[in-house]
């Protein structure tokens, strides 16, 4: 079973040279601590940045810097600044080649719920509706049950919808998992979890790959 | 002569009367109007629409209007950082709508670009679309989404020249440059004024004609939500 740091170095994985990449809030900010030395990729942050570099040394700390989780960061060579207008606008307009967000439920048809749980959590959606609406390449981070020790992979989201058929994959500690018409298709299985113990945590529609493999996050 | 210094905030924002409308720039605490906020909770105005992407915190920023109850209606794309604020909306005493942040950011850019509406896929098939107007392009559901109409815009800018012509610095550029161009009518603080000439006209992110009311701010306190470091 991974913990959210092998959650993260596994989509790393999927990270190829020359990507634009949006990280949303959580175990997908980790994933830029593990792009692959030799690839670039270019860490957009909806708040108007494109170039999110590493945190800063603490006498460089710079209020006018943050990031879309309101982290003081630094910029990387080659970075940009733009308003938020032209952030949604790369986003929208297919520039990002991935995003990588987290997710309170995901069904077996792409939908995602990530905003909202009446009468309990007002936080907002931010740019998540946006991103998902419009992003070619959407791998959702998150762990395969609640605190409950309920499944986050359903057939249909309980909790308001963010987006509608969008997700791509999503990995969890579990597994990696693939969305296909036929619902979540298991690709890869974490070490040490069995392909039964990934039945019971999921009630969505769940397939096995004809060739699942041992995940290997190294 | 353009006259669109003004002395201070209060001088600013001295015709803002109860039941206004108004945007306020910023991403969190990043790039607010803080020296018009202040000036605002001093002066008590009560009934406030804010438009803004966040609500700040508890005891800064939008936050600070909100302890008073100023704030009638907030429209905001995320206010996670505010526990009065969900307190307020939970309990039904501030009403509330959370729109999508591009949503929020291209209904300003509409405003300022003389467009009544715009066209998004964010939020189709979701509470932000019901009661709206859909269409379809090329196969794909797009919500239709008004142009904001505001009273007032109140932004913050790096450096500015009495034309009101301004400059924002890296990531509080945010949605000030676009609350900037579509208030009724659109104030900005800065850190730095200076005399037309000064500016390079290439480097110019706001045109002056967008603004009505200038002036230079005074002890930027400029929180930070999260200090994040590298260590040595």
């Amino acid at each position: 079973m991974l913990d959210k740091f092998g959650i993260a170095k596994r989509i790393a994985k999927e990270l190829q040279d020359g990507y634009y990449v949006n990280l949303g809030i959580g175990i997908p900010t980790l994933v830029a601590n593990y792009v692959p030395h030799d690839i670039e990729v270019i860490l957009q942050s909806e708040n108007g940045l494109l170039g999110i570099g590493p945190f800063p040394f603490e006498e460089d700390v710079d209020a006018d810097l943050i990031n879309a989780g309101k982290q003081t960061v630094t910029t990387t060579k080659g970075s940009s600044f733009f308003d938020s207008a032209m952030s949604f606008g790369m986003i929208r307009s297919g520039r990002v080649d991935l995003t990588v967000l987290g997710a309170m439920e995901v069904a077996d048809n792409g939908d995602i719920a990530n905003w909202k749980i009446p009468g309990k959590m007002v936080k907002g959606m931010g740019g998540a509706m946006d991103l998902v609406a419009s992003a070619k390449n959407i791998i959702v981070a998150m762990q395969h049950v609640n605190k409950a020790g309920e499944s986050k992979l359903l057939s249909n989201c309980s909790l308001p919808i963010t987006g509608l058929g969008c997700v791509k994959k999503v990995v969890t500690e579990l597994g990696v998992f693939d969305i296909t018409p036929d619902g979540f298709k298991c690709i890869e299985y974490a070490t040490g979890v069995s392909l039964d113990y990934i039945k019971e945590k999921t009630l969505g529609r769940l397939i096995i790959a004809d060739d699942v493999k041992e995940m290997s996050i190294e | 002569m353009l006259k669109k210094v003004v002395k201070n905030a209060e001088e600013a924002v001295k015709d803002i009367t109860d039941g206004a409308t108004i945007m306020l720039g910023g991403f969190g605490l990043c790039g607010i109007p803080e020296n018009s906020i202040t000036a605002l909770v001093n002066k008590g105005v009560k009934n406030l629409t804010c438009i803004s992407n966040n609500a700040g915190v508890d005891d800064f920023g939008i936050g600070l209007m909100l302890k008073t109850r100023q704030v009638k209606k907030m429209i905001a794309s995320y206010v996670g950082e505010n526990a009065e604020f969900e307190r307020q909306l939970l309990s039904g005493e501030l009403e509330v709508e959370l729109i999508p942040q591009g949503t929020l950011a291209t209904r300003c850019m509409a405003t300022g670009y003389g467009i009544p509406a715009i066209y998004t896929p964010a939020g189709v098939g979701t509470e932000v679309a019901e009661g709206k107007e859909t269409r379809e392009f090329d196969g794909k559901t797009y919500l239709m989404e008004h142009a904001f109409k505001s009273d007032f815009a109140i932004v913050k800018a790096w450096k500015g020249d009495t034309h009101g012509n301004l400059i924002f610095r890296a990531t509080s550029r945010n949605f000030n440059p676009l609350m900037a161009m579509a208030g009724k009518i659109t104030i900005v603080e800065v850190e730095e004024l200076v005399q037309p000439g000064e500016l390079d006209p290439d480097m110019i992110h706001t045109p002056g004609i967008y603004v009505n009311r200038i002036f230079k701010g005074v002890n930027y306190e400029k929180r930070i939500e999260q200090i994040t470091v590298t260590k040595r």
